[in-house]
């Protein structure tokens, strides 16, 4: 059967052009697209920022004969150092999706439906513009709130902020790095920040807990990954799954889900028992050590064993090895931290633990970034918003504090809840940019009680996802590869600036953000806000500002500034902007609030019996749930697999292969998922990679692969200091598919 | 004359597929048709477990059985760095080199011919590496000649043990995993 005939072969060749242009295939379309581009001949190359995941490395574009053909690492960018990650040189997928948004639509049908009338921009922008106006006269323009994610986001947070709107929020804090940046903000006075401040690159020692580096691809963190396990740096992975990190590491700790709490507290236990700790550096800039000490005093390895499941050998050894490489001990904060409800304490704790080690501020564990000064555009002065956001209210207990008070940024759920309840004040319309919230919030179907009270849902995206879906008005973006946006002003080692410029046209009526975001303002009004005409006007007034030039940006791409001192050993000077100006072991103003000073270990909720912890984590050729249609990453992975120990499995009747859907406790089932039965999970938990088991019909390339952990994610823990949503308290049962 | 090779640190590798999709990107192969891949083996009982990770590809073996199958001479040895490369025009598609590879690299172009991965020799010609090579975020991809004591890829595997996959097919191939 594998043998083709010579005749076989002529009718293949023959059907040649009818096969390319059915395949729809990467390798196919460029030259389909050849025919059309405008005569331009020969190759080109442009400077640019990826937009493939968030973490903005600088890339050139190569195009060929007028098609965009390749997107490689800039040599000079210090966060991509020349190579992008598999997202980012898959980033033509982006141009080329077949996926992808044309024109503007307005809603034809009822809510969700996905039934659309495709207008102009000018009648989508007029009607949306119409309808902010109606809100606004009747609930006040605070009634509007934004909803976005990325840099593309700048200039319509501008135009809402100069609607009068105070409501905009991003889930990359509720439902990410939030508990993270809140529990080192409370130990140092300072939160992580992105890129992450983590010198991985010269750590002795690295330790991970639950953070999957390697499968979690952001680009210089995973660079730096391979440069420390190339130079012989020992890696501690505690995670309930064995990672790829994990297969790095020297000493693996397959902790049970939610006790990595009492597994910090064990280990700081061990380093202040055996006086193994930075001493000196704690006397210096510790404040309330000694109340620290006797708070964590009872919690031994012994304690903790348990409950963690590791052995008291075990926690003592990795200590022991941690102290032996500080103050070049990076015990890493982790991005995507909100897991249990109880996260900004557990950020705290690996905070309190690098405090030991005294790795803040040293080479080898957090550096201090430096940016450079590129001047804001002098806009006129905003509207003073009536009232303030919904998503973080004051208490009713007349306290003067807000329901979250160390939440540093605003709460998507906030927003969401406000929505529903109309409570502090109704919330009328939504304006998401750039992120699908379908999938990014937990508990799905509180985000559609909430966008049945809405007047107005308008949805700018590059592809039709679930959020459009359920849009009154969907506005399409131009990819990255397509447009301008904001200035990158990075704060790293060295700082530099950087710019996203168009490399080739939009295939249709795409628009690029800062074009709607002025249209939109137009229309409402605020054209006082938009002096500038053009981008490129506007780019090169902040630059100019800054003693550069667009021109000089376009042509490289990038302009670094000199690197500063970084660390303590270089003469930075240690400053914590805490209450009592020192690193807080012992926490005054979290005891003022009513929490633990010192974090305490709560035993995580079980599951029913017989069912699994539902965990969830990252792919490296997939960023959230954007990119599951692109045709050159939908290549790399097209669906999602669903991790059960191979021993558990065999219990449960199923095989790797086999198709199984998910029930979870309240009973959502989930679509059908393969399983991947395999020894590297621990048998009380699953696990998938999110951002699969789209439902969009729009979505056709990955409309109904995998599952959607999302979709599960009923219940959620939120965090009292922050508001964030521990996501990893859903359990499910396995039910296969015939 | 050059022997090319490639020599892939498996303890840096974290299996990222960023060299199959830039492979995929460059030389914009078919749907669903790769030039190269990577392998994920894990071995022992959780919570004692071994990953290995391989990026794999065409060995551009020394012995290609590749090439004596191939009725037409379309599979051929080229005469620069001893890779392996098709002349497309010259291939029947009849897949004798398919069945005869040890490795599975070869695949039918929906054109009609036999294709796998050329080390990206149009960029190699002009002294850039492969293009999974280039984009390795963890730089454990090195590229170069095997007859070259000092290349990066001999004083390699000069340094530090290492395999081959399925040397027992005696085809002599030549990309090597440090361990």
């Amino acid at each position: 059967m594998n043998q083709v005939s010579r005749r076989r072969f002529l009718k293949i060749t023959g059907a040649g052009a009818g096969v390319a242009a059915a395949a729809g295939a990467l390798g196919t379309l460029p030259r389909l697209r050849a025919a059309g581009a405008a005569g331009e001949k020969g190759q080109r190359t442009v400077p640019t920022i990826c937009d493939l995941c968030f973490w903005k490395c600088s890339a050139i574009a190569t195009v060929r004969d007028g098609v965009l053909w390749k997107v490689e690492g800039n040599p000079e960018d210090p966060l991509s150092r020349g190579r992008l990650c598999p997202r980012g040189t898959g980033g033509v997928g982006a141009h080329f999706d077949t996926d992808r948004l044309r024109a503007p639509l307005l809603r034809a049908s009822v809510r969700g439906e996905e039934r659309w009338t495709e207008v102009t921009w000018d009648e989508a922008l007029g009607r949306v513009a119409e309808k902010m106006k109606r809100i606004a006269a009747e609930h006040g323009p605070e009634a509007v709130a934004l909803f976005s994610h990325g840099i593309g986001g700048t200039f319509l947070r501008h135009t809402m902020k100069a609607f009068g709107t105070p409501n905009s929020a991003a889930p990359s804090f509720a439902q990410c790095r939030g508990p993270r940046d809140v529990g080192f903000e409370l130990t140092f006075g300072e939160g992580i920040g992105s890129p992450e401040r983590t010198d991985i690159r010269n750590a002795r020692c690295l330790v991970l807990v639950g953070s999957h580096l390697g499968e979690n691809m952001h680009n210089t963190q995973v660079q730096e990954f391979a440069d420390a396990v190339g130079s012989g740096a020992t890696v501690i992975v505690a995670d309930p799954r064995f990672s790829i990190a994990a297969s790095k590491a020297k000493h693996y700790l397959p902790v049970k889900p939610g006790t990595d709490i009492a597994l910090l507290l064990a280990w700081m236990n061990v380093l202040v028992r055996e006086g193994l700790y930075d001493k000196e550096y704690v006397a210096a800039h510790g404040f309330g050590f000694d109340a620290f000490a006797a708070e964590i005093q009872p919690f031994t390895p012994e304690w903790a064993w348990p409950e963690t499941g590791i052995e008291p050998d075990t926690i003592r050894e990795t200590a022991r090895e941690m102290a032996r490489h500080r103050p070049a001990t990076l015990v890493h904060p982790g991005r995507h931290a909100t897991w249990y409800g109880d996260d900004a304490q557990r950020s705290r704790a690996i905070a309190l633990l690098d405090a030991l080690l005294g790795s803040w501020g040293r080479k080898g564990g957090f550096y201090q970034p430096a940016s450079m000064d590129v001047p804001t555009y002098p806009y006129p002065p905003y509207p003073k918003p009536q009232r303030g956001s919904v998503d973080n209210p004051a208490r009713e207990d007349g306290s003067g504090d807000r329901r979250f008070p160390f939440a540093s940024e605003a709460l998507t759920t906030g927003i969401r809840e406000a929505t529903i309840t109309g409570k502090p004040y109704p919330v009328k319309g939504w304006v998401v940019y750039a992120t699908n919230l379908i999938q990014a919030l937990p508990n799905q179907a509180e985000t559609i009680e909430a966008i049945r009270a809405l007047d107005l849902l308008v949805a700018v995206d590059v592809v039709g996802s679930e959020i459009a879906g359920w849009a009154d008005v969907v506005l399409p973006e131009a990819a990255y590869l397509e447009r301008y946006d904001e200035l990158d002003v990075e704060l790293f080692r060295e700082p530099f600036v950087s710019l996203r410029q168009p490399v080739v046209a939009p295939p249709a009526d795409q628009k690029p953000n800062w074009w709607i975001a002025r249209e939109l303002a137009l229309k409402l009004g605020l054209g006082a806000y938009y002096p500038w005409k053009t981008i490129e006007e506007y780019l090169d007034r902040r630059l100019t500002g800054a003693g550069l030039s667009l021109a000089t940006l376009k042509e490289k791409g990038l302009v670094k500034g000199p690197r500063p001192p970084i660390y303590y050993e270089e003469g930075v000077v240690p400053e914590f902007s805490t209450p009592s100006k020192k690193i807080e072991f012992y926490s005054v103003q979290l005891k003022e609030k009513g929490f633990d000073p010192v974090p305490r270990f709560t035993r995580p909720a079980a599951g029913p019996p017989g069912s699994f912890r539902l965990l969830f984590g990252r792919s490296p050729v997939h960023t959230f749930s954007r990119t599951q249609t692109n045709p050159v990453l939908a290549q790399a992975m097209g669906e999602n697999e669903l991790w059960v120990n191979a021993d558990a499995a065999a219990r449960a009747g199923v095989a790797t292969g086999d198709r199984v859907r998910l029930r979870n406790q309240d009973g959502v089932v989930s679509s059908p998922v393969r399983v991947r039965a395999t020894q590297a999970i621990r048998p009380d938990c699953v696990y998938m990679v999110h951002g699969f088991g789209h439902t969009a019909k729009g979505l056709r390339r990955a409309l109904g692969r995998g599952a959607s952990d999302a979709q599960l994610l009923t219940r959620y823990a939120t965090d009292p200091l922050m508001g964030g949503t521990g996501m990893n308290v859903n359990f499910v049962t396995l039910e296969r598919e015939a | 004359m050059a022997r090319l090779g490639m020599v892939i640190d498996t303890r840096r590798c974290v299996g990222c597929m960023d060299c199959v999709v830039a492979c995929k990107t460059e030389n914009q192969t078919p749907e669903g048709m790769n030039r190269d891949w990577i392998t994920y083996a894990t071995k022992g009982r959780f919570p004692d477990l071994r990953t290995t990770i391989q990026s794999e590809r065409c060995n551009h073996c020394d012995e290609p059985p590749c090439v004596t199958c191939c009725p037409t001479g379309a599979s051929h040895v080229h005469e620069w760095g001893g890779v392996v490369l098709v002349t497309k025009e010259q291939c029947i598609g009849c897949r004798a080199c398919l069945a005869s590879c040890p490795y599975d690299a070869r695949y039918v172009h929906p054109d009609g011919y036999a294709d796998k991965c050329t080390f990206c020799i149009h960029s190699v010609e002009k002294g850039q590496d492969p293009a999974c090579v280039s984009v390795c975020p963890t730089r454990c991809m090195h590229f170069g000649d095997l007859d070259d004591p000092e290349s990066a890829a001999s004083r390699l595997l000069a340094s530090r043990a290492h395999h081959a996959i399925l040397p027992e097919a005696g085809t002599k191939p030549r990309i090597f995993y440090l361990e």
